[in-house]
């Protein structure tokens, strides 16, 4: 083997099937790849420094910024961590409730649309990306509807919701999840029978439920390897627990275990839809907390009271006790967790993000060394990293 | 096992080590030093369960002595329980040990806090910085360095 060389080539951070700015340094011996080096970073903006310096209501549309095909599960970790720390996790009315699932539910499978699209496009599949962004778009004005952003959605507070449900979507939400599960079908018939789709997947980026435990893996991509985790049922938070759904395990560890997982978790999202769509009655959309939620435009401009709490909120924000908790949530791409740290002041004096993509990314050499270099683009595909998220 | 039982168990087979346990919000903090922190890791995967490192942090309190923490975020999977394991680093001396042997995911992290919070790992496998640039001076996420970048002035806050 006197002369046997490897060659090491860049993949990205120009290169349309790693989701972003990511640069892959792989060592390849012809066409196996020998040794993957990631570099990260390229899109890194200091959320996590800048949080420091705002109120906590301030910090909110930082946090859409993250996890950007999955805003509203950001937003969710976030003000439920906030709402720890202030103590005031009871008092979150039954409709904000609710609505956060509702809405995290779509956002799951917006985010899990995206997935599936460029998954595909990236092996080759391009018609299921055309159909996958033409019911995301479904989501996205919805999205638009509820809270005037298509993507940076901003919508939830801390206390409750921004602005009220708009009347008259649940009936457009449930007509479009009706039509779901047969949209679901069109993309399976595209795919699971598809004996490229099969032999571009199967037994390619396996990685076992230890490696994956051990490796920090969270998410459809842990329960792919068979560990039977989810957030939403074993650490239930915004209601959850009042929701009928099945965790989907598969057994696989591969790339096929993965996008079974993640179709199956698609309809799951679609029961809770309904459900959520039929526990949603009339009610307040804030906790009765006037030093933390902001008054009304009316009360604002009408009372005392009101003005006060308003110039108060805005100018100086309010002041949590000192203390730290941690709030994880099942985002679509695994654990996202938010650790806050106060001080006593109106800034958080330390946010840490938990970046499901981050750490997810982490398995990424184990799982194609010693495979095939094309099967590198399936494995960042199953993977469904964002770098937004990654970088923070 | 309940959160508490672990904890008892952690004062009982550490002792001293062992320097403080705190509630807040129903979520329990030991704080332990930092010497013992690969021990007390080993220990809390391998007879107490929690298999599954799901965050690894640093804190600068400044002004505060120590003024690091490393804060280690705890998840047992099989009963669905969460611990944060604190360990103190003073300012002299930012160095503690890796955990990445214990935990493969703290290899990143620890990376990571190297980065932006300036705190040596030591043993750690691939010390290299993970956001930043490798040239780039100074680690952002301390509290004496100015959010609008190193060259200015330290931000005083809007409301000082």
């Amino acid at each position: 083997m006197a002369n046997h060389e490897t060659m090491t080539i860049n993949m990205g951070p120009q290169h349309p099937s790693t989701h972003g700015v990511l640069q892959l340094v792989l060592e390849l011996d012809g066409e196996i790849v020998r040794k993957a080096t990631p570099h990260i970073g390229f899109l890194h903006r200091g959320v996590e420094k800048l949080a420091e310096h705002r109120t906590y209501h301030q910090v909110l549309p930082l946090t859409d910024r993250l996890d950007y095909l999955a805003p509203m599960h950001n937003n969710l970790g976030y003000v439920l961590a906030v709402e720890k720390l202030l103590g005031i996790t009871d008092e979150i009315p039954e409709r904000a409730q609710v609505v956060r699932v509702l809405l995290a539910e779509l956002t799951r499978l917006k985010s899990h649309l995206v997935w599936l699209a460029c998954h595909a496009l990236d092996i080759g599949a391009m018609t299921v990306f055309i159909y996958a962004f033409r019911e995301r778009e479904h989501i996205m004005n919805i999205y638009e509807k509820v809270s005037g952003a298509r993507m940076t959605s901003n919508y939830f507070r801390v206390g409750g919701l921004s602005a009220d449900f708009p009347e008259g979507l649940d009936k457009e939400i449930r007509d479009f999840i009706d039509t779901m599960p047969g949209h679901l079908d069109t993309y399976e018939g595209l795919l699971t029978g598809n004996k490229i789709w099969q032999k571009r997947i199967q037994n390619v980026g396996v990685i076992s439920a230890e490696d994956a435990i051990d490796l920090g893996v969270t998410g459809p991509s842990l329960r792919g390897s068979g560990v039977d985790w989810d957030l939403r049922r074993d650490q239930p938070y915004s209601g959850y627990e009042n929701y009928d759904f099945e965790v989907v395990v598969e057994q696989g560890c591969d790339t096929w275990a993965r996008y079974v997982a993640r179709l199956k978790e698609m309809r799951e999202s679609c029961k809770i839809i309904y459900q959520a769509l039929d526990k949603l009655k009339p009610g307040p959309i804030l906790a009765d907390a006037p030093k933390i939620v902001l008054p009304s435009k009316q009360d604002t401009v009408n009372t005392i009271e009101g003005l006060i709490h308003h110039f108060k909120i805005i100018s100086e924000g309010f002041k949590p006790e000192a203390g730290e908790v941690y709030v994880g949530v099942e985002n679509p791409k695994g654990e996202v967790g938010f650790y806050l740290v106060s001080d006593g002041s109106p800034r958080p004096h330390r946010m840490k993000i938990r970046p499901a993509s981050f750490i997810n990314l982490q398995a990424l050499p184990k799982m194609v060394e010693g495979s095939m270099i094309a099967d590198v683009v399936a494995v960042i595909g199953t993977l469904d990293i964002v770098l937004g998220e990654i970088d923070r | 096992m309940s959160v508490q039982a672990v904890v008892d168990k952690l004062k009982a087979k550490f002792g001293e080590t062992v320097l403080e346990t705190i509630e807040f919000r129903g979520e329990t903090t030991v704080v332990v030093k930092k010497e013992e922190i690969v021990a007390v890791s080993t220990f809390l995967k391998e007879d107490v369960g929690f298999n599954f490192l799901t965050d690894l942090c640093g804190v600068d309190y400044m002004g505060q002595a120590p003024r690091f923490m490393v804060v280690y975020q705890l998840y047992n999977i099989a009963t669905h329980t969460r611990l944060r394991v604190k360990a103190p680093v003073e300012e002299s001396d930012t160095t503690i040990d890796t955990v990445s042997g214990v935990w493969a995911t703290a290899n990143w992290l620890e990376r990571e806090c190297w980065d932006l919070m300036g705190i040596t790992f030591n043993n750690h496998p691939d010390p290299r910085r993970i956001l930043l640039p490798a040239d780039w001076e100074g680690h952002p996420l301390r509290k004496d360095y100015p959010v609008q970048g190193p060259d200015r002035e330290p931000y005083q806050g809007r409301l000082q």
